[in-house]
């Protein structure tokens, strides 16, 4: 069989890290950093998405296929995200906030 | 392994191959593939539609920080931590289901490492409950009639803070949280058939695609919670109001 199987060594070494990480962000969350307690927040969950993305959906071991469709799932959402906030952080440049 | 084309060949029905296999596939790689496939262009479906969501809590809260920093600290972060662990670790069984089936281990180690993933399941969906109940009690459910903050809440509530505002907050809480939990609610009903064709030991290393789907569903299940814990609880975490 072509499967990739994962060593179970490899779950729990993963499992280790998402339970680290999530120890770390609720302790980072209790120090006021101002702006910088967002970006800690957002770096720690985009790393443990990634763990779970590549390990326990075996992104890692993949095809390339599977690669483009996870690839454009990301370039669909920063569409979405991005191609919005445009709109939203320019309202009001034009003088009164008529269409908020 | 016998393939559809294999078993023409040799003068046999098609039927001889696996009994998994469809007859629009050539042999079980190719079917599993192809089922994979689908399954991630489902999640990334999934994605777009948990976006919107991700999207509105972006815009209301760049608009109105203040409001969702005190409102998110009516959220007890220590449960939320506790449901993460939870979920996490609900990841870690059916990823370990995936791999007793890929190993070829007895039915009963995939149903049982499956039955754990549902009890884990449960009790995130128990505490979700318990965290529901509580905010209905303190009249924090955003819909007419009882959003309702007690005056406890309401002295909490920054000056230059509206009402209305500390309402979209605890809209997108529910609205967000509790799509979260019908995928949950899902996802068990979908693992129950799974369960009882694993006990049947239809699983092996050969075919074991809907486990495999299964756990795809269930580890973005969990990805989706993973950003929801630090925008929804830890955001007010140390907000002293």
């Amino acid at each position: 069989m072509s499967v990739h199987i994962v060593p179970r060594k490899t779950y729990y070494m993963v499992f280790g890290a998402l339970i680290f990480f999530t120890a770390l962000t609720v302790f980072v969350a209790n120090v006021p950093l101002g702006k910088f307690n967002d970006v800690v927040a957002i770096t720690i969950a985009v790393t443990k998405m990634m763990l779970v993305l590549l390990f326990f959906m075996h992104v890692r071991y993949s095809s390339r296929l599977i690669w483009v469709i996870v690839a454009s799932m990301f370039f669909w959402l920063l569409i979405l995200l991005l191609l919005t906030l445009t709109d939203y952080s320019s309202r009001g440049w034009f003088g009164p906030n008529v269409i908020t | 392994m016998a393939t559809n084309a294999e078993a023409i060949e040799h003068g046999h029905a098609p039927e001889s191959a696996h009994a998994a296999l469809a007859h629009h596939f050539d042999n079980l790689e190719q079917q599993r593939e192809a089922g994979t496939l689908g399954m991630w262009v489902f999640i990334a479906q999934e994605v777009m539609f948990f976006g919107g969501l991700f999207l509105a809590y972006l815009i209301y809260r760049m608009r109105y920080p203040e409001a969702f920093m005190a409102a998110s600290n009516h959220l007890n972060w220590k449960i939320g931590a506790f449901n993460t662990t939870v979920l996490i670790t609900s990841s870690l069984t059916m990823a370990l289901a995936v791999w007793a089936t890929q190993a070829g281990r007895a039915p009963k180690v995939q149903v049982a490492l499956m039955l754990a993933t549902v009890l884990l399941g449960f009790t995130f969906l128990g505490v979700k409950a318990y965290e529901y109940h509580e905010k209905y009690v303190d009249g924090l459910v955003p819909i007419a009639g009882w959003f309702n903050p007690n005056h406890e809440i309401l002295s909490h509530i920054p000056a230059n803070v509206s009402l209305g505002q500390y309402q979209m907050f605890f809209w997108l809480y529910f609205a967000m949280t509790g799509l979260h939990a019908l995928h949950m609610i899902v996802g068990v009903l979908i693992i129950t058939p799974i369960i009882y064709w694993a006990w049947r030991g239809r699983y092996s290393p050969e075919y074991h695609a809907p486990v495999e789907n299964f756990g795809l569903y269930w580890h973005f299940v969990d990805i989706i919670w993973i950003f929801l814990f630090p925008l929804l609880y830890l955001l007010g975490a140390h907000f002293k109001p």
